[in-house]
């Protein structure tokens, strides 16, 4: 089974992103980090390929500005055999559906039986590109998993919904997102740091999976909202709980 | 300008995102409809027609999300809708997303206002937790697809009838359909529901681990709130992720919000910034909830919430 993990490469969340003050697209840096939620996918996608053992591998897929490639190596050193890379300037502030349609075609081209995402990226958080990534390749998706298991050669999973969850089986080649939470992810051992230095990154760009961006929506301002201040922010002496119960019989709670 | 708004169905009742998207809606005039994604229910259909929807396409429950988005699809190429609106919820999010991809239209998400006006559209969405406002304008042609955030709009009924009720295709999608939902499990909470509740006792990683957690229910009882939670805390298996309050669980604006032992990540932030009073404690002065909290207590949870406990029970 060939699986195949998009990872998104991101401003480090340590010190919030910035827009280009002229075209508005976030600015990327040259050391880009991981995004912490699709450390999560890559875990899962390990795991099902120890579960069904040498017919399968792990190949990590990201669409971004390479840069250093710190965060896809980050990902290789969890254990992935390998990555492609999808960089070109056309695609710089490409929106969800072409970063869907880029993601699609490498997927096919890379023969992928399943392909696994996050839920939302961090930095961007449209949260549709695992629906629209399975409309473009016409398989079925199996989103907001928390639980994931390989079942006769289908994919099972507990689907969280608003009331609870569900649990829904679909057949091969598919699409599965899934929720920060729905396994541990492992840390990188020292010999996988090493070993990610060397594993293959393919390098493609728009016009060799034939995507041809498209702008079909513009940002037309960007502005500061007056934040919410600060109220009395107190050290507690041992009678904060007191400060507490004020408050509350100043909004009528009490 | 036609506007065709997106609703689930839960126990009979139409979403509430969909009632407040109709109601917003009837702002730009034009004809206005539903579809509508589960049982039919008479007081659902009833609800979509009192906020403003003439129309309502109804398709079944059991269908998937690809079957749900063809259907769709093929009444947009007949009807011709300007403008479709989705919540947040994980169908939303699955056939908004579908919807796109098959009518090469983009998502425009996580919008917080929508405008109409000289034939453009445009929605406003926050970003960097709220601190900033974008606005971006629509320029992929009709239909313009928006998924908006929770209680941005009041849901105000008019004096809408009973809307016409078609039934929405289900072509045949072929594999894209290979999916089952094999069983569905409800988690319930006691107390009040937490989208509704006027106070909300939340905690986050700083409650330690779920028996220290629990203390929250006992608090929240006292004040006859609900309980909720960071991500962190329902990834960890302490609560059900139906108490998940954020930008992937639940957005609530209560009159008072209590955060314990929640540091404030963004991801959270956007489900509770709108609480009319904030009350937070955490021993890390420097935890970004402190900025948004109308009083903030630095202090070891684990004293500060059991004291607090204790004196609310004096008080009988």
């Amino acid at each position: 089974m060939k699986i195949v993990v998009c990872v998104k490469q991101i401003p480090d969340p340590a010190s919030p992103y910035k827009l280009d003050p002229e075209s508005y697209f976030v600015i990327r840096p040259n050391d880009q980090v991981l995004d912490d939620t699709d450390r999560y996918g890559v875990e899962v996608a390990l795991q099902l390929a120890d579960e069904i053992g040498e017919a399968a591998s792990v190949t990590l897929l990201s669409m971004s500005p390479g840069g250093s490639q710190q965060g896809i190596r980050q990902a290789l050193a969890m254990g992935a055999d390998g990555a492609i890379l999808v960089e070109d300037e056309t695609l710089r502030g490409a929106d969800a559906l072409t970063t869907s349609q880029v993601l699609a075609a490498a997927a096919t081209r890379a023969g992928a039986d399943l392909v696994i995402t996050g839920t939302e990226s961090t930095d961007g958080y449209t949260g549709v590109v695992p629906q629209q990534v399975a409309e473009l390749m016409g398989v079925p998706a199996l989103t907001f998993a928390r639980k994931v298991e390989h079942v006769d050669g289908k994919i099972r999973i507990e689907r969280q919904t608003q009331a609870g969850y569900d649990v829904v089986e679909g057949a091969l080649p598919a699409i599965l997102s899934v929720t920060s939470g729905v396994v541990e992810p492992r840390y990188p051992t020292f010999k996988g740091i090493m070993q990610a230095k060397s594993k293959p990154v393919e390098t493609l760009t728009a016009a060799d999976l034939g995507v041809t961006p498209e702008v079909r929506q513009k940002i037309v301002s960007v502005e500061a909202v007056p934040g919410r201040e600060a109220g009395d922010i107190v050290e507690d002496d041992g009678e904060g709980y007191l400060r507490i119960i004020e408050k509350l019989e100043e909004v009528k709670v009490v | 300008m036609k506007t065709w708004v997106f609703s689930t169905e839960s126990d009979g009742a139409a979403a509430p995102s969909a009632l407040e998207a109709l109601s917003k809606a009837r702002e730009f005039g034009g004809e206005l409809g539903a579809i509508l994604v589960g049982a039919g229910s008479d007081t659902a259909l009833a609800q979509l027609g009192a906020h403003g929807a003439a129309t309502v396409l109804h398709g079944p429950q059991t269908a998937s999300s690809a079957v749900i988005a063809a259907g769709i699809a093929q009444a947009v190429a007949a009807e011709q809708p300007d403008l479709l609106i989705f919540g947040m919820g994980t169908l939303d999010r699955d056939v908004a997303g579908r919807l796109s991809a098959r009518l090469g239209k983009p998502v425009l998400a996580n919008a917080v206002d929508i405008t109409v006006g000289d034939g453009t559209l445009r929605v406003a969405n926050e970003i960097l937790g709220g601190s900033t406002l974008v606005v971006t304008e629509s320029a992929g042609g009709s239909p313009a697809i928006v998924i908006t955030r929770p209680k941005v709009f009041a849901a105000e009924p008019a004096d809408g009838g009973a809307p016409a009720v078609t039934a929405l295709e289900a072509p045949d999608v072929g594999h894209a359909d290979a999916l089952e939902v094999l069983s569905q499990h409800a988690e319930t909470s006691e107390g009040p529901d937490l989208e509704a509740a006027a106070i909300v006792v939340s905690g986050g990683r700083g409650m330690g681990d779920a028996d220290r957690f629990a203390v929250l229910n006992e608090l929240a009882g006292l004040l006859g709130g609900a309980v909720g939670a960071t991500r962190a805390v329902v990834d960890a298996g302490w609560v059900p992720y139906s108490l998940q309050v954020g930008q992937t669980g639940k957005t609530v604006k209560p009159d008072l919000y209590i955060a314990c032992g929640i540091s404030g990540a963004m991801q959270h932030l956007v489900g509770m910034k709108d609480s009319t009073t904030i009350v937070a404690i955490n021993k890390d002065s420097e935890a970004p909830i402190f900025g948004i909290s109308d009083l903030g207590i630095i202090g070891d949870v684990h004293t500060v919430v059991p004291a607090l406990v204790e004196a609310l029970k004096n008080r009988g």
